[in-house]
């Protein structure tokens, strides 16, 4: 457990060092002179070195990867090119509002998945089973930001019941915030449960098959009784580990329903900074992004050790 | 015109090409005749967020549209119909050399942090802009040779030699006038004279302003305007139709305008703006030093049939650099107009035919419309078109701007009164012209007869000389709530004025 333990971190720590040379290596090579963009076009050359200088863009690009680094560590994000604002403070706020949406789609997302999930695996052969089969084989085809526009046009823009975009801060207004969380939580989650309807299926079945669950059966329990009991548990191992997986794209299908639902949080920033060629502020970005992912992994490596005794000893 | 080098064009340029389209204009500051409408709000959908509150060190269109006018000032400005007009200056006398300028500056100015408004804080001003200001914009200061103040209201600028364009350039945002005690932190929190003061910056989402009680001038009628940030065209169209905003500022897709012009809640403006969408032509490069190839070029092109297809036939056809709205506007759509048989057998007399062409395209709606018609219609007439896309800016900045990489290109120069300025043999257009040069110096320096004559010439020139080809001006295009009034119908200079809006 402990050596286990260790090597995951070992794995999770490496994996980070990695991508920070990665995300840095892909931002040096990206057209486009963040100093030329800030200044237009007619700048003067001589204006345009000078302020390279400023922002530190004439270093060698191991001190510039060093500097950042140390920034990191320390916590200081650095400050933005283009808004010469603290990358940091910017960055935490927004990420506050991408978690809540995140977390209401996977909520979403768990809540649609494992009632119906089961409900397929229980009854595969019959007619209902079926059905639910197809609706989500449909849910898995449409992307996260057409079912924000589908939404909008139907719940927004026909009906009139929730706003179409915007975001209010839970502290702010709660009822507002819980209106315009709705339909861009939806869209993630509702995509998200289609997803993962057919793993919790699939895992369910597996386990459906399992002798442990006949034993059960054979004591005497009812098949939603055995499955209850004994089952669940374990299709949840492979449904975590999925789980984990499915989080690094709901991070990413926020970002893209941020932009149709115009939230201000981590994907319109980092979509404002590549246009701006706000380069610091961009590698910081897609490194906290790069974090969050491999940190879920790295709990779901862990969870998945809490969840199934077998893999304790197994190493 | 010296420098013609105040275009920034591009970021500006673009990004947003329509952007910029909001603007409007001034009008005297005695003239809204509208009271203050107690605490009343108004939100207003735009495209392209600031990306800091600072014009004098970043450039782009969407901080002066927001800010100039609105918390900063200037002593002349421009109104609708494009003249200039007094704001912080009541008045100003040009000496006969006309070198000098004396302003006769208002006396109950006041900027937001308390501090009253003087001739000082003119020349603190003028004299920043070449010292502090870094975007590019500030070379149109570099004909000022002193600024002095005879009195707290008595200003007195000093030209090398003369310059129309300086005083013009008075009103753009290089005219600002800031407060020497408040210029410590301008990208995030601006200090102005203007009817609004800066409240608060939502990033990524929206930018509050709320009425100066303080302010000189007839004082706004909202209490409070929001500027919400878009970056998609639906958005702001469902943000509308949702009542989320009272009004789409800038148009971005014209064929889903239906869903208004249907719907008795809604009014919509259309009017010009100086976004003239140019097919760009690389004069250094061989194939276009042959004037025949250039006209068959502008001549194979339908313009008419070209605007109905890329934007949904909303703006106007210019024919050569100049908006309705200057001074020396002729219609110069006559000078090349369509004419297939014509075009092919120019190009067929220039040796052009069959050669293959780079368009290289920014990531930007008209510009990606406008390119395929393009594409066809001069292969109709016998060229080969390979058209490349670009992302915009940075991309499309480095290659095609900076660099010259390219045969053609299209884009919208939003710049006020930027003929000199795109067509030189610095800019990307590569158009070195003596004769076109001459019309301008003398425009520079003539008095107003002699401006408007030489412009005249100038664009007349531009336009039989196939310079570039001018495939519409982009429109002026505003959605609101139908009890919105004072919204401008021209967008003409760079700010939304915020001021002279009622309900």
């Amino acid at each position: 457990m402990i050596l286990r333990l260790i090597e995951r971190t070992g794995v999770f720590l490496v994996s980070l060092a990695v991508s920070s040379v990665l995300v840095f290596a892909f931002m040096a090579v990206l057209p486009g002179d963040p100093a030329r963009v800030a200044l237009g076009v007619n700048a003067s050359d001589e204006a345009v070195a000078e302020l390279r200088q400023q922002f530190g863009l004439d270093r060698p690009l191991p001190t510039q990867y060093f500097d950042w680094l140390g920034g990191l560590l320390h916590g200081d994000l650095g400050t933005s090119y283009v808004s010469k604002v603290a990358i940091g403070p910017q960055v935490f706020d927004r990420l506050q509002v991408t978690l809540w949406l995140v977390v209401a789609g996977m909520i979403i997302a768990l809540l649609v998945a494992v009632p119906a999930g089961t409900l397929m695996a229980a009854r595969h052969r019959k007619l209902s089973g079926l059905a639910l089969s197809a609706v989500s084989q449909v849910g898995v085809a449409v992307p996260a930001f057409l079912a924000g526009i589908l939404l909008i046009v139907v719940f927004a823009v026909k009906l009139g019941w929730l706003p179409a975009n915007g975001w209010t801060p839970p502290a702010q207004d709660p009822g507002m915030f819980l209106k315009q969380l709705i339909l861009p939580a939806l869209s993630l989650g509702l995509v998200q449960g289609a997803v993962l309807t057919r793993y919790v299926r699939s895992a369910v079945l597996d386990v459906l098959r399992e002798d442990y669950l006949r034993t059960a059966r054979a004591k005497g329990l009812r098949p939603f009784q055995a499955l209850w009991r004994h089952g669940l548990r374990n299709a949840a191992v492979p449904v975590v580990t999925v789980l984990g997986l499915q989080l690094a794209t709901l991070l990413i299908g926020a970002v893209v329903v941020e932009r149709v639902f115009v939230i201000p949080g981590l994907g319109s920033l980092l979509l404002d900074g590549v246009s701006n060629r706000d380069l610091l502020l961009v590698q910081d970005v897609v490194m906290v992004l790069v974090l969050a992912v491999l940190l879920v992994n790295f709990v779901v490596d862990l969870l998945y050790v809490a969840l199934d005794p077998r893999l304790r000893t197994a190493s | 015109m010296k420098s013609s080098f105040r275009i920034r064009a591009v970021a500006f340029v673009a990004s947003a090409a329509v952007l910029a389209l909001t603007a409007c204009s001034a009008g005297s500051s005695t003239s809204s005749g509208s009271s203050p409408g107690g605490d009343q709000k108004l939100s207003i959908g735009l495209v392209a967020e600031p990306a800091s509150l600072d014009f004098t060190t970043t450039d782009g269109a969407a901080i002066p549209q927001a800010l100039l006018g609105n918390v900063y000032e200037t002593l002349v400005k421009q109104d609708d119909s494009g003249k200039i007009v007094p704001s912080l200056a009541k008045s100003w006398t040009v000496s006969p050399d006309r070198k000098t300028y004396t302003f006769d500056l208002v006396d109950n100015a006041k900027f937001t942090n308390g501090k009253q408004f003087t001739a000082n804080d003119a020349v603190f001003s003028i004299n920043r802009v070449k010292t502090a200001w870094t975007t590019s914009l500030k070379a149109a200061m570099d004909v000022v040779s002193g600024a002095k103040a005879l009195s707290p209201t008595q200003l007195q600028v000093t030209l090398a030699k003369p310059s129309n364009d300086w005083l013009f350039r008075m009103t753009t945002r290089i005219g600002a006038m800031f407060s020497e005690s408040g210029v410590s932190a301008l990208a995030t929190d601006p200090v102005g004279t203007g009817p609004f003061k800066f409240s608060k910056w939502n990033r990524g989402d929206s930018i509050v302003m709320v009425r100066n009680d303080d302010y000189w001038g007839s004082k706004p009628f909202f209490q409070q305007v929001t500027l919400k940030y878009f970056k998609d065209a639906t958005a702001l169209n469902n943000a509308l139709l949702t009542s989320t905003i009272n009004v789409i500022g800038t148009v971005q897709a014209p064929e889903a305008l239906s869903q208004f012009t249907s719907n008795s809640k809604y009014q919509v403006i259309e009017g010009t703006t100086n976004g003239e969408v140019l097919l760009s032509f690389n004069n250094s490069r061989p194939v276009f030093k042959d004037l025949r190839t250039r006209q068959a070029i502008r001549m194979a092109i339908d313009h008419k049939a070209l605007l109905d297809t890329c934007w949904a036939g909303r703006g106007k056809l210019i024919g050569s650099m100049v908006p309705p709205t200057d001074p020396w506007y002729e219609d110069l759509t006559g000078v090349a107009p369509y004419d297939l048989a014509k075009a092919k057998s120019l190009l067929q007399a220039s040796g052009a035919a069959g050669k293959t062409l780079r368009l290289r395209l920014p990531t930007l709606p008209y510009a990606t419309s406008c390119g395929q018609v393009v594409k066809s219609m001069l292969e109709q007439a016998g060229l080969k078109v390979q058209i490349d896309q670009l992302e915009f800016p940075a991309a499309w900045l480095t290659t095609v701007f900076k660099n010259a990489d390219y045969d053609m290109s299209i884009i919208a120069h939003v710049e006020p009164r930027d003929l000199g300025a795109v067509f030189n043999a610095k800019y990307y257009t590569r158009y070195d012209d003596p004769t076109l040069q001459g019309y301008l110096a003398a425009a520079d320096v003539g008095d107003e007869a002699a401006q408007i004559d030489n412009m005249k010439k100038a664009a007349r020139r531009l336009s039989e000389q196939a310079a570039g080809d001018w495939l519409f001006l982009i429109p002026n295009l505003i959605v609101a709530d139908k009890d919105i009034k004072g919204l401008p119908t021209n967008a003409i200079t760079e700010n939304f004025d915020l001021s002279k809006l009622t309900r």
